[in-house]
């Protein structure tokens, strides 16, 4: 088991580090000076002072340097926000991303689970045909539409909560909701799956034939092998959600991390591009790692195969 | 959960009458099918020249016309029918050069400015007017000629890598597979949306590239099912038959393990036409996709979103549109899903990682 984690531990590095190089390449080869882009050409002697700083013009030196600073958490200043290191950058935005995926990952499970399970212990009654209906509204429904039907109706209508912007509790629901709703929608579609599936099994006819309660085989033999394909999508979604999405960030004026990917390739901000997809990557295997320990626990085959 | 890997079936005949049984497949491939008809025709439905003209004698069919030219190379063979113009069109004067005509439902060019900026939905506008006065049923006409156009070609594309990367990486196993397995999983790493725009800084944004984009950067999903299902099968007797009367690795793969492994894998790919509608919607949103003056649901929200206040209307067409499309395509989806009796696409993630 512990030969598994150190495994999947070193497979995580190579990913990250084949991702790091990728994009580097990709951030040196893409046409276009990042200090170019002002309104007005700055003096050549500027320009060379600027590109010396920011060491535009030894590509291999900056792969070494930058790579050696995000080991320590130091991404290096930001080409655009010149006041900023890329490091400040993150560390205000992922905070704010965090929060609100983090939150919308956990009203996706509090949400989400329930309904898969009652439709599936129901099936083709009312209540699955209602969930299975609002499922396929959330996967359907693009964040920039239901966002904005929430801001419109709950912020300007109902004035329960303020209209977009940061920095108050108030300002926190909305848009977690928002990024939540295709995650509850998926959840739940993969939590009935899931129950159906187990519903099938022969150990639930085992388990019935020996006369265990309802209850005790529904939540102790069933959920706990229906839960497993919600897990691993947890893992990944998770990273997703709390990396900030653009969309819902534009939305409702938060100041999160999704932005910051969008405009980075935009502006060429060669330091914010290779940090922002660092955090990403980054998390997202830290993520998927952490689903395969939680699953050596919860699934015996996989802990002992 | 099983011990022995439950296999799909290929689909047959009786798939796609289970398929269109389905009250959701019935209606998801109803709206399709009309969301198919409305892009090929666009020009028909929408456009300033007449679908049938009698002009001095002699009969044209310019709307028809655009519709042939939109295929590739029919520009070719199909000479270009006169331009007609609505503006000069004028039953009273000029009644003996046209002796009739007949326009399209709605007579105006997507891409027409009038005088008429951001009117509400009227009798002449069926939508209303956006910014520049420009009709919004009609750019809502050759928008949905966009999003099939990406929902279609870059699904192809992702498809073709996705289950050729799939299929080698599954059915040769060993250090191959674990390379291709990485490279699929170092694609994942990447932000969407990054990849995307990082490829966009190379080339101009144009539906053209949008497409070739996203399919290039949407087949990881794909060929993770692909992998997943060709490991099931590659021990089956039937590979084993095939080997033994001499058929190489590439028949084998693509004659005889293909078509059992396709079943989750369709699945996969309709609900990837989806995801690539809702990216190209959201390119053009933020201005990468589709290059003004040419209309797309994305760019029309676009232009919706930056005159919300004073023109409300605008908001809903692209909105009600977006949703439909992908609705419909999940409704597919789910029901295709149900009929090749697939699981759900992300159950499966664990048994093609094993």
């Amino acid at each position: 088991m512990i030969r598994t984690a150190i495994n999947r531990l070193l497979l995580g590095i190579v990913t990250v580090a084949c991702v790091y190089t990728v994009t580097f390449v990709m951030v040196m080869i893409v046409p276009g000076n990042p200090f170019a882009a002002g309104e007005r050409n700055m003096p050549s002697e500027v320009l060379s002072a600027l590109e010396a700083r920011y060491d535009v013009n030894n590509p291999v030196r900056y792969f070494g340097q930058f790579l050696a600073g995000a080991v320590r958490f130091d991404f290096g200043p930001s080409f655009q926000y010149r006041d900023w290191t890329c490091t400040q950058i993150i560390a205000q935005s992922l905070t704010v991303s965090a929060t609100l995926g983090f939150l919308a990952i956990l009203i996706a499970v509090a949400v989400g689970v329930p309904i898969g399970v009652f439709s599936a212990m129901n099936r083709g009654k009312w209540f699955d045909h209602a969930a299975l209906g609002f499922a396929l509204l959330g996967v359907s429904l693009p964040t920039f539409v239901t966002g904005s039907f929430l801001l419109i109706v709950c912020g300007v209508f109902l004035k329960w909560f303020p209209v977009g912007g940061w920095g108050t509790l108030g300002h926190i629901p909305l848009p977690a909701i928002t990024l939540s709703l295709p995650f509850i929608a998926y959840v739940a579609r993969l939590t009935r799956a899931g129950m159906l599936d187990a519903l099938s099994g022969d150990f639930v006819r085992t388990a019935i034939a020996k006369g265990a309660p309802h209850r005790e085989i529904i939540w102790k033999h069933v959920f706990r092998v229906a839960f497993l394909p919600v897990l691993s999508y947890i893992g990944p979604a998770a990273a997703q959600a709390m990396t900030g999405s653009f969309v819902v960030e534009k939305v409702f004026g938060v100041p999160g991390i999704g932005q910051h990917f969008v405009n980075s390739a935009l502006n060429l901000d060669r330091g914010l591009i290779l940090s922002t997809v660092l955090v990403f990557a980054v998390m997202l295997v830290v993520f998927n790692m952490v689903v395969d320990v939680v699953y050596m626990y919860v699934d015996p085959r996989v802990r002992n195969g | 959960m099983v011990s022995e890997p439950a296999i799909m079936p290929p689909p047959t005949p009786a798939t796609w009458r289970r398929f269109l049984a389905r009250k959701r497949g019935l209606a998801g491939s109803i709206i399709l099918t009309i969301l198919i008809g409305i892009a090929i025709f666009a020009p028909v439905i929408a456009s300033d020249q007449p679908i049938v003209c009698r002009h001095k004698g002699t009969l044209h069919f310019p709307a028809l016309v655009d519709v042939l030219h939109r295929l590739p190379f029919a520009s070719s063979v199909i000479e270009k029918s006169p331009p007609f113009n609505r503006a000069d069109y004028d039953p009273k004067s000029n009644a003996e050069q046209y002796e009739f005509v007949v326009w399209p439902l709605i007579a105006i060019s997507p891409t027409e400015i009038t005088r008429d900026a951001l009117q509400p939905p009227s009798s002449q506008h069926w939508l209303g007017t956006d910014g520049s006065g420009r009709d919004i049923a009609s750019r809502m006409v050759h928008g949905a000629a966009v999003s099939v156009q990406v929902g279609i070609v870059s699904m192809s594309i992702a498809a073709l890598i996705g289950i050729v990367v799939g299929a080698v990486a599954g059915y040769s196993g060993g250090w191959l597979d674990a390379i291709l397995s990485r490279f699929i999983e170092i694609v994942i790493c990447f932000p969407e949306f990054f990849l995307i725009l990082c490829m966009m800084v190379w080339v101009q944004p144009s539906i053209v590239n949008v497409m070739i984009i996203v399919g290039l950067t949407r087949w990881t999903t794909i060929a993770r099912f692909t992998r997943g299902e060709f490991i099931k099968l590659r021990s089956r007797e039937f590979v084993t038959a095939a080997h033994a009367i001499g058929a190489g690795s590439t028949r084998v793969m693509f004659r005889h393990l293909l078509p059992n492994a396709l079943a989750p894998v369709l699945v996969t790919i309709v609900f990837g036409v989806a995801n690539a509608i809702l990216i190209e919607a959201g390119l053009s949103w933020l201005g990468f996709g589709v290059q003004p003056p040419n209309p797309s649901w994305g760019g029309l929200l676009r232009d919706a979103y930056t005159n919300i206040r004073v023109a409300p209307h605008m908001v809903y067409p692209p909105c009600v549109a977006i949703f439909v499309t992908v609705l419909a395509c999940n409704l597919a989806g789910d029901a295709l899903r149900e009929a090749l009796d697939a699981r759900d696409p992300t159950t499966t993630r664990k048994a093609s990682e094993a």
